[in-house]
């Protein structure tokens, strides 16, 4: 099994409450998945490879990649490596990562962050909104990249 | 050269007020520490041995007299009047205060300019040939790319948290100006067989404490493939790069770990996606930006004065020697402002010169300058009607010196002056072999050599590839100086080979004094350079030397 959802979620318009009631199911990219409830959530570290998920994508709702550490970028690469493999569904940060991040998440693919209260706390929800607006001065966005 | 538009405008403000809020939230707590640290170096901003440096990018190397003089402004309002310029295309200000660094970025915004991604890791300040679009043996004008490549680098989402810092550079030259091989990622501009224009591409090289020359990834990239390849490279890094071990995060570390060719196998598996991950956008900007970096209008005049000058005045013509360059279109040259006078601090240049610099640039060079990765600044298209004039004014400002390639034009890291990470220092020893060559007096005679001084095993003074390399090291509390032979940083890349044991710091000049009259005497001619007669020779005789007493005993 994977972590709980007791944090709290990050999205453009701010803080809120987790709405997933469902369970989360930790990925170790092994082990036999037939058994998977469908449209599970799924727990995957940023080592993941991405390519070992396609199999599943229409059978989950939800991916959360997790973020060790703010100075870890893995998870960036890997959402969109997710995203660029067809991964429609909702995808989440789960972590160490600051507000300073948040456009860099939202550019990589991701709906939304989840935080520990705690850290909730220290960065407050004005600090996210801060950078809630990661649409604008986007480099990529001009050269091409698609989102 | 490239203009903002108003994107780039708004973005680099958007950044100052981000940097701003953060600082704020540093001081309230908001953020540790820890957690401030990779956003103030995203910033430029380091805390060095005495205080913070803020470095400043000049993206490829090229900036014009207005950005010229807000260096010079921000240099004398906010720091001691002077600043450094570093083997990577940046200026570095040794003196700023926490408080004023937010209103520093402004003024450098103010003047199309940033300190984004001089530090971190993340991709850092893209670097090119310091002699781009003027010299005479260019098949294209690599700053286009290198704008297009520090756009899309500038803020990316995915990489700014990497294992590792990231550098890479481009040469649009056959000769290789920009030292592309000791790169993460080197970008070698090169024409295939039915004549388009594309890159060669070359991963993994570094310096450091494991100096490694760069593997060809590509052997030829298509010019509009370039943002998904790299791109490409840098995911594969990102995933695979090591994290346990910061002296093992190197792309080059990876690259070593996996191999080159299982490695070239992942990042074209990701090309394979990533090509169609981008629309054309990035083209069509591309041809934008090329525009931008149209040759200046060139004069049409009569270089009389030129070469009256040359025939009366021999001070002219030594520095005519020295520091001119080829340019592409023969009544010009490139002229190399030397920022190495003997005895001075190598790169350093005070408010007052960069403003003669700036006046010169306006007044006979089209309004461009350069900053090379030898830390010195070039003016790319001075007609040559105009060279005695520009040198009479660089006399007036003590910047006349004709040395440019020659055993004082010494690259060295700021050391144990200024840097926490120094082992030794590296200024006072190139100051020293300096003066000394000026009282030989014969440093003309032993023509193009390039000696390269490191303070510690990081290699910022790119000691591995000088034709002499100096690092200095700490022995139990004492600097020990360790010699390197046969560097080469250029199309023909090498790393230069350990002699022996360290010196102590009295006996480097000694030492480079014996190398260069061993040189002297082992030359087939005049025109046989010292890294020439070293590849012919090899090292025992320099090693002799080096160690007369040694090779006595041994020899017994």
């Amino acid at each position: 099994m994977g972590r709980g959802n007791s944090g709290i979620l990050v999205r453009d318009t701010g803080f809120r409450d987790d709405d997933w009631r469902g369970e989360f199911v930790q990925w170790s990219g092994e082990e036999d998945h037939s058994a998977l409830p469908d449209l599970a959530a799924l727990d995957v570290e940023n080592t993941a490879s991405a390519e070992d998920i396609v199999p599943l994508f229409e059978r989950i709702a939800l991916i959360r990649i997790a973020f060790p550490s703010h100075m870890d970028g893995r998870g960036f690469s890997l959402a969109r490596h997710l995203r660029l493999l067809g991964y429609r569904g909702r995808l989440r940060a789960a972590g160490h990562i600051l507000a300073d991040q948040y456009t860099m998440a939202r550019r990589s693919g991701f709906d939304e962050v989840e935080i520990d209260p705690d850290f909730a706390e220290r960065q407050s929800e004005e600090q996210w909104l801060f950078r809630a607006d990661w649409r604008t001065h986007d480099y990529q966005e001009r050269l091409g990249r698609r989102q | 050269m490239y203009r903002y538009d108003s994107f780039d405008r708004e973005f680099v403000r958007s950044r100052v007020a981000q940097f701003r809020q953060q600082v704020e939230r540093r001081i309230d707590g908001s953020l540790t520490e820890e957690e401030f640290k990779p956003l103030r170096l995203m910033n430029g901003l380091y805390l060095q041995l005495h205080a913070y440096m803020l470095r400043v990018a000049i993206p490829y190397g090229t900036l014009d007299s207005r950005q010229m003089r807000q260096l010079a402004h921000i240099a004398e309002r906010w720091d001691k009047g002077y600043g450094h310029f570093t083997t990577r295309q940046n200026i570095q200000f040794n003196w700023p205060r926490l408080k004023d660094v937010p209103d520093i970025l402004d003024a450098l915004a103010d003047v199309e300019m940033h300190a984004i991604q001089t530090s971190g890791n993340c991709v850092r300040n893209i670097t090119a040939d310091h002699f781009a679009g003027a010299a005479a043996d260019e098949i294209a004008d690599p700053r286009p790319t290198a704008e297009l490549l520090r756009q899309w680098s500038t803020d990316h989402p995915e990489f700014a948290f990497l294992p590792r810092k990231f550098k890479i550079a481009v040469s649009g030259s056959p000769v290789d100006r920009a030292v592309t091989r000791a790169h993460d990622i080197g970008l070698r501009m090169i024409r295939n067989g039915v004549g388009e224009t594309g890159y060669e591409v070359s991963i993994g090289g570094g310096l450091g404490r494991t100096p490694v020359i760069g593997s060809v990834v590509r052997d030829f990239l298509p010019v509009a493939d370039l943002l998904p390849y790299v791109e490409s490279i840098l995911q594969v890094y990102n995933a695979i790069g090591r994290r346990d071990n910061i002296y093992k995060a190197r792309i080059k570390i990876t690259v070593r770990e996996h191999g080159i060719d299982a490695f070239r196998e992942r990042v074209e598996q990701r090309f394979r996606i990533q090509h169609k991950a981008f629309t054309s956008a990035h083209q069509a900007l591309l041809k934008r930006i090329s525009a931008m970096f149209a040759a200046p209008a060139f004069i049409e005049a009569p270089t009389g004065a030129f070469d009256a000058a040359l025939a009366r005045d021999p001070v002219f013509r030594s520095f005519v020697d020295t520091n001119l360059h080829p340019h592409r279109n023969p009544q010009y040259a490139i002229v190399t402002i030397s920022l190495k006078a003997h005895g001075a601090t190598p790169g350093d240049a005070t408010a007052e010169q960069m403003r003669v610099i700036a006046d010169l640039a306006e007044r006979y060079g089209h309004d461009e300058i350069r900053i090379s990765h030898e830390q010195n600044c070039i003016l790319p298209h001075v007609h040559k009607r105009d060279v005695p004039a520009v040198h009479a004014a660089l006399r007036e400002a003590d910047l006349a010196t004709s040395n440019v390639g020659l055993a004082s034009d010494i690259i060295a890291c700021p050391g144990m002056d200024y840097c926490n990470l120094a082992t030794a220092r590296s200024i006072p020893i190139a100051q020293d072999i300096a003066t000394r060559m000026k009282e030989r007096g014969d440093e003309r005679q032993v023509g193009d050599l390039k000696i390269k001084i490191s303070g510690c095993i990081n290699a910022c003074g790119h000691h591995h590839v000088g034709h002499i390399g100096i690092l200095g090291l700490d022995r139990a509390g004492v600097e020990n100086y360790q010699i390197t032979l046969g560097g080469d940083g250029t199309e023909t890349a090498a790393l230069g080979e350990r002699v022996g044991p360290g010196f102590a710091a009295d006996d480097v000049v000694p030492a480079v004094e014996r190398l260069i009259d061993t040189y002297l005497v082992l030359r087939s001619d005049e025109d046989e350079a010292f890294l020439a007669t070293y590849r012919r020779v090899g090292m025992q005789p320099f090693k002799a030397a080096l160690y007369p007493d040694t090779v006595l005993a041994a020899g017994r």
